[in-house]
């Protein structure tokens, strides 16, 4: 046997080993995200949201029961995962946050500024309203097959803007989203990164949002999760409700058309 | 009064099984805020269950509880229909009970 | 019943919950005094202290008694999922002891005669610890331990 052969051979040995070590851990781990299934505090916001939902709010004393989330007025069976759409009375594509917004201003009489002040809570001295709302409209369409449409010519524009900014490299890192979700296998630390550009990477990741952030200690929304990222990747902050927060949403959601919405989640 | 908690009562053979998810911060104490100040501790100290005027469980717990906690046991007895009651007082004096139907 | 469960009533938190639980009806004065709150057993940093503020003596390693649902890894240390079942005849109480937090008492159970011996919860870990679940039957104290790993997820934990 050559020396190549031989280094080859125990490059072989030690790298053997640590495959299986790092085949058990993620075993290890799925078991901790199946022991935590059982009971998942996103249903102390479920209960609050529906509460939101029903409780005569705001300037116009009026609940959010009338809001048009795509389906019709005060529909929201099935809402979450037709969203985002185009809304022709608002003349935009939104997705459920934006839209809840929009309700609040037009129903409620509350200013677009209030109704966007405190979109991701923090402990008990400050809850998000629109959290508790995303996550009691999320689990009305738990069961439900994506569905998000690619119809209107807003909702086809959305979708190129939200697939650029995918690829789009930049900050100081000049990352895009593409670089840590545009492969299969990767991983940073024991976080294993789900390839988002095949189909069923792009099901798992958004139908499992929004979801109970262990981490966080809070319910937290596709849009949270998406203004983290811009912050893990040293980008400027994406903000709450924007266009670009909307469309690179459009483009998630609808990768994720067919799979079955299995929200609100339980995550680290 | 606390916030209310999600209680599931099942009958399974002549058992009832008891899950609970508590609306809790189970603040340890140990967290500072942005300012550097200490968060004053504030958790969860002593739990009961009863079912028909009986203790079925009691429990003491500390700040290493996890937030929003959770609790499962199972006590022999119970009925469809029969009501349960959980309790819980914590660190600043404030109590909540909230009751729940076997299903 | 914990031996010695009255005299930590002197303290004043026991008081206060002492009070409070009777004003309120809920409880009659006997199991009023189960409520009392032992803050000495959730100030203490061994197992040692731990058993002698809740009254008892050196534990006994036991097999019988289990740690189910536990996993090796917790991906995050905020919310540990413990799950404990006592195969030891009559078990008065369950007690989880996390070793290296700043306290080492988590929770302690107690078990009414009729209610299975068995408790899932969830804790927080401070950093890869052993876990230990100490098991009140007869007055006397069993002990099982098991180590749980804590890491930090991805980006920023």
């Amino acid at each position: 046997m050559n020396r190549r052969t031989l280094l080859a051979a125990l490059v072989g040995i030690v790298i053997a080993p640590l495959a299986g070590a790092q085949a058990s851990t993620s075993d290890e781990i799925a078991k901790y995200r199946a022991a935590l299934q059982d009971g998942n505090p996103a249903e102390l916001w479920e209960a609050r949201g529906e509460d939101l939902w029903k409780q005569k709010r705001g300037p116009r004393a009026a609940s959010l029961e009338r809001c048009d989330l795509g389906s019709g007025p005060g529909v929201v069976k099935g809402a979450y995962a037709e969203l985002p759409r185009y809304f022709a009375d608002a003349d935009r594509v939104m997705d459920l946050e934006t839209r809840l917004v929009w309700c609040m201003v037009q129903l409620q009489g509350y200013t677009e500024a209030e109704a966007k002040k405190n979109p991701f809570g923090s402990g008990s001295d400050k809850r998000s309203d629109l959290e508790a709302l995303t996550a009691y409209i999320a689990v009305e369409s738990r069961g439900v097959k994506m569905n998000v449409p690619l119809a209107h010519s807003k909702e086809l524009e959305a979708y190129r803007i939200g697939e650029k900014l995918f690829y789009y490299r930049g900050g100081t890192h000049d990352f895009a989203c593409a670089t840590c979700h545009g492969e299969d296998g990767k991983r940073i630390r024991l976080q294993e990164l789900p390839n988002l550009m095949t189909a069923e990477g792009a099901q798992k990741a958004y139908t499992t949002w929004p979801a109970y952030r262990v981490s966080q200690g809070e319910l937290r929304t596709f849009e949270w999760r998406l203004h983290d990222c811009f912050r893990q990747q040293r980008f400027p902050e994406l903000v709450f409700g924007s266009d670009a927060a909307i469309a690179l949403t459009m483009y998630l959601a609808r990768n994720a058309n067919g799979g079955v919405f299995d929200a609100p989640a339980i995550k680290r | 009064m606390g916030e209310p908690m999600k209680i599931r009562a099942t009958l399974t053979g002549d058992a009832t099984e008891v899950k609970v998810l508590m609306n809790h911060e189970m603040e340890t104490g140990q967290r500072k805020d942005a300012q550097g100040q200490t968060i004053p501790a504030w958790f969860i100290q002593t739990i009961g269950v009863t079912w028909t005027g009986k203790t079925v469980l009691s429990a003491q717990w500390g700040p290493a509880v996890a937030k929003n906690p959770f609790l499962s046991f199972k006590f022999k007895g119970g009925a469809k229909g029969d009501t349960l009651a959980v309790r819980w007082v914590d660190s600043r004096g404030d109590q909540r009970t909230d009751e729940a139907i076997i299903a | 019943m914990y031996v010695g469960r009255r005299t930590f009533l002197k303290s004043s938190g026991g008081v206060t919950l002492y009070a409070l639980v009777t004003a309120a009806g809920w409880l009659d004065a006997e199991e009023a005094l189960a409520q009392a709150w032992n803050k000495a057993a959730f100030d203490t940093h061994s197992l040692g202290d731990t058993l002698h503020a809740l009254g008892g003596g050196e534990p006994t390693q036991s097999k019988d008694i289990e740690f189910v649902q536990t996993p090796e890894i917790a991906e995050n240390g905020a919310v540990v999922p413990v799950g404990v079942t006592s195969r030891i005849p009559k078990t008065e109480s369950i007690a989880i002891l996390i070793e290296k937090n700043p306290n080492m008492l988590a929770a302690v159970f107690d078990i009414p005669t009729g209610t299975e011996p068995v408790i899932s919860t969830r804790v927080k870990m401070a950093q890869t610890s052993n876990i230990y679940a100490l098991v009140k039957a007869e007055g006397r104290y069993y002990v099982a331990a098991k180590e749980v790993k804590v890491t930090l997820g991805g980006c920023g934990g």
